[in-house]
């Protein structure tokens, strides 16, 4: 697993920040560091969904009993 | 049957061991396949494997010998108190003489054998925890891989791919090929799942299979699934067959979704929802901050406008004005004081006029000095002709030249 905030992770803390400063009772100060930190996650969660990319493999026991991850051709299945 | 018909006069004398043989071949001769029907008793699983029990009714009991080459395959647990059907042959046990029914084959009554199997299975794993909610782990919401234990051919993997394309094109899958029946597929789906763990490559785990009968489906309630499952560490959804169907695995799984393709709907919202709720948390955030800070004016607002700040010398003009009005009524204390003063003052000054040369002057009298040296003239002597004089009067002085002196009064 990457060191990378995962998604949710992002989502539930953007989640919290809304509803901190939706609450009001925040200093000027904390709102203005809270509402960059929210935009920078907002940011961070529309990344990281259209950084997702497709891709469908199989995974493949070599002759030395490890598993490889080989391409999936999906077209197989259209014809069946 | 024995051609031997013995009397009591022929003595036809067996050892027990000829006897035994010979009953033994008659009772092997009558059943050599039976089903018997009774209540399971003094349960006994022998370390060798075999196990040993009582059949009984009402009325009797007959023992029963099932051996580990033929008990191997059951799927339910025997144990005392369960009504079974047993198929097997009658035969002796020599050592014993003891009559017994070898069992070939076992069933539950009234109930199907792999759904008590399940139903045993089922409280036993329940009992041991494996269905505990508090050890479930979340589904996570935006998996950046899904690994799929699955048949890779066929309608089950076709039809959550399609799906999994249609919500959310941008995803990476990795299938993991299995048999989904048959005797081997439990082992190799719970092998699937150790190696995924062992591998930590995907975020979620789907185990997959279609639609079948129990015996279809058998894979999944099986122990060794159900262990592997439990232990994982990858959140895992299980989908097998169709809605109605519950598996072991489904009680043991992170998430039970109610068939493949439900699976695959559930393992990540769709995308355009993401997006949406990710600008509606923007949207929110902007206007919240703009509120706090709408908030913040106001109140500054109502600062500036409260008097400190909009009449500042208030406090000021007051005090001022206090002054001035301490000042006036001082101020005409004073002058009171004075006016009495003065008059007294005046009254002093009036007497002393009285008493003034210089008051006679306001009557009309004047003073006459003899110049040069000044000196007041009260009489003519001294004075001649042509002598200068000066004649002070209230206002003024005239100076004069003497033309004649007189001796005598004007009167």
């Amino acid at each position: 697993m990457t060191a990378e905030m995962k998604f949710e992770d992002a989502l539930k803390k953007l989640e919290k920040i809304v509803s901190d400063l939706e609450s009001g009772d925040l200093l000027l100060d904390d709102s203005l560091k809270k509402y960059e930190e929210g935009v920078k996650l907002a940011q961070f969660c529309s990344k990281k969904l259209e950084s997702a990319r497709r891709k469908v493999e199989i995974l493949v026991k070599t002759s030395s009993g490890k598993l490889e991850a080989k391409p999936f051709d999906e077209s197989v299945l259209e014809e069946s | 049957m024995s051609p031997i018909k013995p009397t009591e006069t022929e003595r036809l004398i067996y050892s027990v061991t000829q006897l035994t043989r010979e009953i033994k071949v008659i009772l092997e001769g009558s059943f050599p396949g039976v089903w018997v029907e009774g209540e399971i008793s003094n349960y006994n699983l022998h370390s060798s494997g075999h196990i040993y029990f009582d059949l009984k009714d009402a009325e009797s009991v007959l023992h029963c010998a099932f051996f580990r080459n033929v008990n191997q395959n059951i799927k339910f647990e025997l144990k005392d108190g369960l009504k079974a059907i047993c198929f097997g042959r009658v035969s002796v046990y020599d050592r014993r003489g003891q009559y017994q029914l070898y069992i070939d084959k076992i069933e539950p009554k009234g109930i199907g054998e792999l759904q008590l199997a399940f139903e045993q299975l089922k409280q036993r794993l329940e009992k041991q925890g494996l269905f505990d909610s508090a050890h479930k782990v979340p589904i996570p919401i935006l998996p950046s891989r899904i690994g799929i234990a699955t048949s890779p051919t066929g309608a089950v993997i076709r039809d959550m791919l399609h799906i999994l394309r249609r919500r959310f094109k941008d995803l990476e899958i990795l299938i993991y090929p299995v048999k989904v029946q048959g005797d081997t597929a439990a082992q190799e789906i719970a092998m699937a799942v150790e190696d995924f763990n062992r591998l930590r490559n995907v975020d979620v785990l789907i185990l997959a299979r279609g639609g079948g009968s129990l015996e279809d489906l058998w894979a999944f309630n099986e122990e060794i699934l159900a262990r592997a499952i439990y232990n994982s560490e990858i959140p895992i959804i299980s989908a097998v067959g169709h809605e109605v169907d519950y598996t072991i695995s489904d009680f043991v799984a992170d998430l039970r979704a109610p068939t493949p393709s439900a699976a695959a709907e559930l393992v990540v919202a769709k995308k355009e929802e993401f997006i949406e709720r990710i600008e509606g948390f923007l949207i929110r955030l902007k206007s919240s901050l703009d509120n706090a800070v709408s908030i913040l004016e106001n109140r500054l607002r109502d600062l500036l406008e409260s008097p400190a700040f909009k009449y500042p010398f208030e406090k000021i003009e007051l005090y001022e004005q206090r002054l001035d009005d301490l000042t006036k009524s001082m101020d005409r204390n004073i002058s009171h004081t004075i006016d009495i003063k003065s008059e007294k003052f005046n009254t002093v000054i009036g007497k002393l006029e009285v008493l003034s040369p210089l008051s006679v002057l306001t009557r009309g009298y004047s003073i006459t000095l003899h110049l040069p040296k000044g000196d007041v003239l009260k009489d003519t002597k001294g004075l001649k002709r042509g002598d200068k004089i000066e004649t002070r009067l209230l206002k003024g002085r005239v100076i004069s030249e003497v033309k004649e002196v007189k001796k005598e009064d004007v009167k």
